[in-house]
């Protein structure tokens, strides 16, 4: 028996393509009537196309979409209780306000009369009495929002979806509106469910967030959850900004990443691959001798409230926001309470480290090209005639302001005696046998730590060159 | 079955078929079969041998480059002054050049002869002047848009930018606009140069009996050669697939369609 | 200075060259003068003439009915036809796209040739049924209203259809509420387009006509092969009456887009 509150359900979604692309796999969901869900990812997550799945303008390949328990899969959009507001408003140029928002109830054959009120009050809803008669063209893109918005409940769906619906609105009129649609939606206790690629807006008016990437879901639960508790790197890197670290247990409550050996309160046993996530406003700047690791102050950015500070411990970059400021070129000691270390089994060892982008749009690390380029890897990316290399979405990528962060498996890399062969030189400053493979901790000469598998026995302290193959790694783009 | 927006294109590629495709493939056999329906090389061995068809292709070429250049010459200047002068009445004069488009050119060669015949006397005496003078009189709109519509989109600041690089206005002009100008070109030479190949009502109208590609169709059709007609319809649709092969066919629909 | 003189100076002889017949032929047909040059009295009897000749009215109307019925048929193929391909399959809609460009860049000999072999040779449909010159008329015309809808439904936002079909619309209201009007100015220019076309048209009407019918165009090429006086001078009032409806078409529709124009600026600034 389903739960009774349960308003919609999504078991087991999967969408791919006609080209193959796979762009949502194996989405679970349950939604609770009144709540309010956001879809968070970056573009190309699959958040839209789940929304247009839910909406029905895509039928899923797999899985089925529940409706108060009733299947509601190959239903077509104009026969589901579900109304949408979409990223551009998608408000009908050639009819007027009034025609636009009458336009669903009159589809249902509803009585003149009830329409007028119902329009009247919906507008009253969105603060927009008195525009009836006013042509869509002649209306702020604000007010524009407000009518599509409108022109959806006055339908009174059972599920609102709303697709990036603030996007086109400047930053003030985006705080504005959320706290509106927040409030419609305390007023009015119909479902939302909202697709965002902005964090601050998910964690701001969500029940609950839904983190997506590359199609699949990375976390489900409360904005506190997802922002204390991220279960993986994705989440935590994506939600807020932190600094994420590889790293390994080295002893009871004791972790060691970033070049130093932190006290933590997650307890994991000896040995563990973990991921350490720290946030910004986190980190503690000491006197030089006083804290946990060392290093020099790279950048000094005043930020209005706070200033960031961003701090080089070899080639470990943490970032910290503070009150204080501090000199560039500087020393300094940085400490982190053990509680705000977020410890996180790194189920898979991933191995994270981030990659320049040159003038010639190709990847650098540690001044070897890598064999790949940025559109090879940034999917819907392209060069465009006049040399400049965009995303799916248009907008123009700079060399200098984007990197990338490569992702490779601890069994793809290599280790090798021939200290020129790879990409990065370090020594081995950990070593376990997992039964039929023995795991090292590389640490290198830009004293990041590197997770590689081998079945051969290594000794500690030796000097090995790792080889990384290109085709291996996985990529991300980031903006600096 | 539910109604779709993709079934709408199935009408319309029937009529296509129907009306478009299944003419040309027909053309083929006509072309390439005898009265008798048996499959014969004639009709093309004979177009190409014939010293009298070969006469009306080469006198076909002739009018075609001909009226070309000269539509070019008059209209290519007509459009650049046109579209960089800032006069108060750009589009009024725009549109003085493409309203004669929408006036039956039947009704408008009429008119120019009456003039030539006053001007010639005899208008027999003067049969390619008078088939150059009636075909870019009847086809110059066609060549003075295009152009137009290209320079006009030509951003100013490139114009500007040669000259804030040293380039004099001639210079300017030739290493810039004409070069940036080439579409426009191409797609107007291409509403001229075709018709002048084929359209033999012109020249019928001002007493030129000589014949051009157009007229040897028009000629088997009196004569009910299907066959005839179907292979010089066949090589006019070869030379027009390869004339819009070598201009670019982008332009084409701009242009014709730029008559509204 | 010079130079911009010769400049104004070109485009006034262009202009001329272009004006000059129309324009003596206009004043001529006030005449009765049988010839240019030889100036006669005024007379409006060469209209008088176009408009009570039965020849002449009914080939005129003929003309006219055919443009306008040929247009209407094209106007809806070509629209329909855009909106199924553009919503097709990339492959349907390639096939669409290519078949459509053949009668547009096909010298209109050809394609009124190649129409009556089918139509009247191989299909034995009589021209007297008008069937074929209706189905010229049509293929001439149906590509060109396919090509000037196309942009506009590329441009129309796609979500617009979604937002229907959410709001509770049947596709084919969604299509007929939303999506067409959406795309009327494109149908309209689209439709204007295949009426001058079919106007203009000699070629396809020669090959496909009946015997007894005549469109300006055949009409006129025929009139010139040694027609009575009376029915040439006829010809030149046409021309003129024709030459004022198009300066009269061209008037009010730019004062209309003007006060369009005017009129949206005035409720954007309110």
């Amino acid at each position: 028996m389903e739960n009774r509150d349960t308003i919609i359900e999504l078991k087991g979604i999967t969408k791919i393509y006609e080209d193959g692309f796979k762009a949502v796999d194996d989405f679970n969901l349950e939604v609770k009537k009144g709540e309010f869900v956001t879809f968070l990812g970056p573009s190309g997550c699959g958040k839209t196309t789940t929304l247009r799945m839910i909406a029905g303008f895509d039928l899923p390949t797999e899985g089925d979409i529940l409706l108060n328990g009733k299947s509601i899969t190959g239903l077509p959009p104009y026969e589901r209780p579900i109304n949408t507001v979409f990223q551009r408003y998608a408000l009908f140029p050639h009819m007027s306000v009034y025609d636009n928002i009458a336009f669903g109830l009159r589809q249902k054959k509803t009585p003149k009369d009830v329409i007028s009120r119902k329009v009247g009050r919906v507008l009253e809803l969105v603060d927009l009495e008195g525009f009836e008669k006013r042509g869509i063209q002649t209306l702020s893109g604000g007010q524009q929002q407000r009518i599509a918005i409108a022109r959806a409940l006055v339908n009174e769906p059972q599920i609102l979806l709303l697709d990036e619906p603030l996007g086109a609105l400047d930053l003030k009129m985006r705080k504005e509106m959320q706290l509106e649609l927040k409030d419609m939606h305390d007023k009015l206790g119909i479902t939302f469910i909202y697709v965002t690629h902005d964090q601050e807006e998910a964690l701001t008016m969500s029940d609950k967030i839904v983190v997506m990437n590359e199609g699949r879901t990375q976390q489900i639960g409360t904005p506190e959850d997802i922002y204390n508790e991220p279960v993986n790197a994705f989440v935590a890197d994506f939600i807020g900004e932190s600094n994420i670290f590889n790293g390994m247990m080295t002893g009871h409550l004791k972790a060691r990443f970033c070049g130093g050996e932190f006290a933590c309160v997650d307890d994991y046993e000896e040995g563990t691959h973990i991921t350490a996530v720290v946030r910004p406003e986190d980190v503690e700047i000491t006197p030089p001798g006083e804290g946990t690791i060392t290093g020099i102050v790279d950048s000094v950015i005043f930020k209005g409230i706070h200033y960031e500070i961003t701090v080089l411990s070899g080639k470990n970059e943490m970032v910290i926001q503070t009150v204080h400021s501090a000199k560039v070129g500087d020393r300094v000691g940085m400490r982190v309470d053990p509680e705000n270390i977020h410890i996180m089994l790194a189920e898979d060892h991933t191995n994270l480290f981030y990659a320049d982008v040159n003038s010639d749009f190709r990847l650098e690390y540690n001044g070897h090209r890598l064999d790949t380029s940025l559109t090879a890897i940034i999917r819907g990316s392209r060069r465009r005639e006049d040399g400049t290399v965009v995303d799916a979405n248009g907008e123009v990528l700079e060399p200098g302001r984007v990197r990338i962060l490569v992702f490779i498996q601890p069994d793809d890399i290599e280790m090798t005696d021939d200290q020129d062969a790879g990409l990065i030189r370090g020594t081995i400053s950990n070593l376990i046998y997992k039964g039929d493979h023995y795991s090292y901790i590389i640490h290198t000469e830009l004293e990041q730590d590197f997770v590689v598998d081998d079945e051969y026995l290594w000794n500690m302290d030796d000097r090995v060159s790792l080889l990384m193959p290109v085709e291996k790694m996985k990529f991300t783009l980031k903006h600096k | 079955m539910r109604f779709s927006r993709k079934s709408l294109g199935i009408p319309y590629a029937v009529f296509l078929v129907i009306f478009v495709a299944a003419p040309l493939l027909f053309l083929f056999y006509y072309a390439f079969t005898d009265g008798q329906g048996q499959f014969t090389m004639y009709n093309l061995t004979h177009f190409f041998t014939d010293p009298n068809t070969l006469g009306t292709l080469y006198y076909s070429f002739t009018i075609a480059i001909v009226t070309t250049a000269v539509c070019l010459l008059l209209a290519y200047p007509a459009a650049y002054f046109l579209a960089t002068s800032r006069l108060q009445t750009k589009s009024v004069i725009l549109m003085l050049f493409i309203m004669p488009m929408w006036i039956n050119f039947s009704l408008r060669i009429t008119a120019l002869k009456e003039i030539l015949n006053v001007l010639e006397g005899n208008l027999a005496m003067h049969p390619f002047l008078n088939a150059v003078i009636g075909m870019t009189y009847d086809f110059m709109p066609f060549m003075i848009l295009p152009i137009y519509t290209t320079i006009s989109r030509l951003d100013e600041a490139l114009r500007e930018a040669a000259m804030d690089l040293g380039a004099d206005p001639v210079q300017t002009f030739l290493r810039v606009t004409l070069p940036l100008s080439v579409p426009g070109i191409l797609s107007g030479v291409s509403m001229v140069f075709l018709p002048a190949m084929t359209n033999y009502v012109v020249l019928d109208m001002l007493y030129n009996s000589t014949y051009i590609m157009g007229s040897l169709i028009g000629s088997y059709f009196a004569a009910y050669n299907w066959h005839g007609g179907s292979m010089i319809s066949l090589i006019l649709l070869a030379m027009i697939c390869l004339f819009t092969l070598l201009t670019g066919n982008a332009e084409e629909e701009g242009a014709r369609g730029a008559l509204l | 200075m010079a130079w911009k003189v010769c400049k104004r100076l070109f485009l006034i002889l262009v202009l001329l060259f272009l004006y000059l017949p129309i324009l003596l032929l206009a004043v001529y047909s006030f005449t009765s003068s049988t010839n240019i040059g030889a100036i006669r009295g005024f007379s409006i009897h060469n209209y008088v003439t176009l408009f009570t000749t039965p020849e002449l009215t009914g080939m005129i109307s003929g003309t006219v009915l055919l443009a306008l019925g040929a247009a209407g048929i094209a106007t809806v193929l070509g629209t329909i036809g855009a909106i199924g391909a553009f919503y097709s399959r990339r492959n349907a809609s390639a096939f669409i796209t290519t078949l459509n460009q053949i009668p547009v860049i096909n010298a209109d000999v050809v394609t009124g040739f190649s129409i009556c072999v089918l139509l009247v040779v191989v299909l034995h449909i009589g021209k007297d049924s008008y069937i074929p010159l209706v189905a010229g008329h049509v293929t001439l015309c149906a590509p060109f209203v396919f090509l000037s809808v196309m942009p506009r439904i590329r441009q129309m936002d796609s979500s617009i259809y979604e937002a229907a079909l959410d709001l509770g619309a049947t596709p084919f209201r969604a299509l007929m509420e939303v999506v067409v009007p959406q795309i009327v100015p494109g149908i309209v220019s689209g439709f204007a387009l295949a009426v001058t076309l079919s106007l203009d048209d000699y070629f396809i009407a020669m090959y496909t006509k009946p015997a007894t019918f005549d469109t300006i165009s055949t009409y006129v090429v025929n009139a010139t092969k040694g027609a009575q006086t009376s029915i040439k001078t006829a010809l030149w009032a046409l021309s003129t009456v024709i030459f004022l409806l198009v300066v009269l078409v061209v008037l009010v529709s730019n004062l209309r887009t003007r006060r369009l124009a005017a009129a949206q600026d005035g409720s954007l600034t309110r």
